[in-house]
């Protein structure tokens, strides 16, 4: 990637919500170039855009976190290989996405996906999917609704299989904004799409079962890497947090907790003040992949909030890694604030977006410079996109802001409320749309009115949900 | 007129009468709502029988029908129709139809390997200079990541 973005673009890359890498400036007639370069490592840009399965992607945390029930990404890959050239799905009336969570706590905004599949238990203590359909953000956003709440392993690929053959069928072509499956669930209603559903899926479920040697070879892609099973002994991890307030800091927030003991998952922030959110340049992706091969078994992540990780790294090394980081301007210790804003390319590359968003992203961090009153926000997710499509997934923000072209100057139109995890919830409308010059005020103002109304620990979106926008709104319009 | 059928260039012996066309002698196909609409007539034509669908018809209102149909031509208004793929597996692999189904209309040699493997085994390119290019294109890929008709 270092090397594409220093010999096809301007130094530097751009990581998505997909979880992918974009860039922005490669002459048209260097791409067949850039393919074959891509190509000699395995890698591709197929399924990347068109009405077809676009990539699967899941929980930056499978296979390491605490909280999992399995991991998620043989199944995962076994949906990659289907989705790929697959030959009656490539012209389907809109794109769709597929997200597995194999945890409790949904990280991958499955409810936000045409569909979104959970690793769950059924009463026999059996693994299986609960499968989510319809749920989608861009223009319209719609929680996805369960329609399977528990299907066998084998059936995995049948079931997708009929879901998608009824959305072929059926789903709309009149109108590209009412093309997605989202809006077929919605006009038939839930149970008759279902029944659909069914009634497909019992024609071809036997046909066409997931065989338990296919899952148990795909799980042995899978293994976990050569954790050393003495890693948590070391003491200097414990002593180098009371010695270094910083290195502190920044464990307790771009650092999370790992299954194996001793071991710990790290988070690289690309949310530093003076950078583009998700930017990252040639000469720091070189380094972090060298950094991966030192300290995470040569594995790098990226995260569908535009961060990236290095998932097994010991905590006997966070502390030499974490000076790298820094050095590196990867170490913004704002994984999960205010800071860590989700942010599409906006006006300043994007030939969709009506309103700039990196600029205003800017603005905002400058103004929230004061880590220790960025710390005591807490978790708080400001998602922020330059038109109605939705890139950065506004909608689901705790705090949304979407650009909006007004008679030819930028607007922006504010949520509250927002939530792709397991609580799923659309933002609320705050109010009239604010001037471009306005929108860092009314920022600095909702987190104000949130300082001071809170309860004891209570977090923005908790709050959010206990007051409503009522008491945002009455401050934020108060001069209007 | 050349066409290809199961990988081979070869003449066509079909013709489609048009809705508001006399039927003709030979091998000829109709229109669905002709099919449904003149049935009788058509079962009595001296010749074998086709019938032309488009996206928007349903296999279902043909299928009690397929046993005396030889060619099912699959008539794309506009390549990113998909839903024609559906149909032509639901054909194959629903109903067991056995006959020819054929591409025709819009749509671009870079769709006939999936078009193949969705059991589409006859092509009527929008423009004959493109038959070559059809037949190579058939053998687009080398790997099938999943099940389908072929």
């Amino acid at each position: 990637m270092a090397h594409i973005a220093r010999n096809y673009d301007k130094n530097y890359c751009h990581f998505t919500t997909r979880q992918n890498i974009q860039f922005n400036w490669p002459k048209l007639e260097e791409v067949p170039d850039i393919l074959a370069e891509l190509a000699s490592v395995q890698m591709h840009s197929i399924q990347t855009s068109g009405n077809c399965m676009r990539n699967t992607t899941s929980d930056h945390l499978a296979g390491i976190c605490v909280d999992e029930i399995e991991d998620p990404r043989p199944y995962c890959e076994i949906i990659r290989q289907w989705t790929t050239l697959h030959p009656e799905f490539d012209y389907l009336p809109r794109k769709f996405k597929i997200a597995v969570s194999g945890a409790l706590h949904d990280r991958a905004a499955t409810q936000f996906h045409d569909i979104g599949l959970h690793l769950v238990k059924n009463d026999a203590g059996e693994v299986g999917f609960k499968v989510y359909v319809g749920g989608g953000l861009g223009r319209t956003p719609v929680i996805g609704q369960v329609i399977k709440p528990y299907l066998e392993k084998k059936h995995l690929l049948s079931y997708l299989e009929a879901i998608l053959r009824i959305y072929n069928l059926f789903g709309r072509r009149d109108n590209k904004y009412k093309a997605r499956i989202k809006i077929l669930v919605k006009e038939s209603g839930i149970d008759k799409f279902s029944e659909l559903v069914e009634q497909e899926w019992l024609f071809i479920r036997d046909s066409n079962e997931l065989s338990d040697d296919r899952i148990r070879a795909m799980k042995a892609q899978f293994v976990p890497p050569a954790y050393e099973s003495d890693a948590a002994q070391e003491t200097s991890f414990a002593q180098r947090q009371l010695d270094n307030q910083a290195f502190a800091t920044w464990v307790k927030y771009n650092t999370a907790d790992h299954k194996m003991s001793g071991y710990r998952a790290a988070f690289l922030s690309l949310k530093a003040p003076d950078s583009p959110p998700g930017d990252m340049t040639d000469v720091q992706l070189d380094a972090v992949a060298d950094l991966a091969d030192k300290y995470s078994f040569g594995e790098i992540r990226s995260t569908h909030r535009q961060n990236l990780i290095l998932a097994d790294v010991k905590q006997a090394d966070l502390f030499a890694l974490w000076q790298q980081l820094d050095a590196l301007k990867l170490a913004t210790p704002n994984i999960g604030t205010v800071t860590d804003m989700i942010c599409c390319p906006g006006l300043d590359f994007c030939s969709l977006a009506n309103a700039g968003s990196i600029g205003v992203a800017k603005e905002i961090n400058e103004a929230l410079d004061d880590m220790d009153y960025i710390h005591d926000i807490g978790d708080l997710k400001i998602n922020m996109s330059g038109c109605m499509n939705g890139c950065a997934h506004q909608s689901v923000g705790h705090i949304g802001i979407l650009g909006v072209d007004k008679k030819g100057a930028e607007w922006y139109q504010l949520t509250l409320g927002g939530s792709s995890e397991n609580q799923a919830a659309i933002g609320e409308r705050l109010g009239p749309a604010i001037a471009k010059d306005q929108v860092t005020k009314a920022i600095t103002t909702i987190l104000d009115v949130y300082i001071n109304q809170r309860l004891d620990d209570e977090s923005f979106l908790d709050m959010v949900n206990r007051v409503g926008i009522t008491p945002f709104k009455e401050q934020v319009y108060a001069d209007n | 007129m050349q066409i290809i059928k199961d990988k081979q260039i070869i003449d066509d012996t079909w013709s489609y009468v048009a809705d508001d066309a006399e039927l003709k002698a030979g091998n000829i196909s109709v229109s669905l709502a002709r099919w449904k609409q003149d049935k009788q007539q058509l079962l009595a034509h001296d010749g074998k029988l086709g019938v032309r669908i488009g996206p928007a018809d349903s296999i279902d209102d043909i299928s009690p029908d397929l046993k005396d149909i030889q060619l099912i031509e699959l008539d794309f208004p506009d390549f990113a129709d998909g839903r024609l793929f559906s149909h032509a597996w639901l054909l194959r692999g629903r109903y067991n139809y056995p006959g020819e189904i054929r591409a025709t209309g819009h749509y671009m040699p870079d769709q006939v390997f999936y078009l193949s493997r969705v059991g589409v085994n006859a092509f009527n390119p929008e423009k004959v200079e493109d038959l070559p290019i059809v037949l190579s294109n058939l053998n687009d890929f080398t790997v099938k990541y999943q099940n389908s008709i072929n």
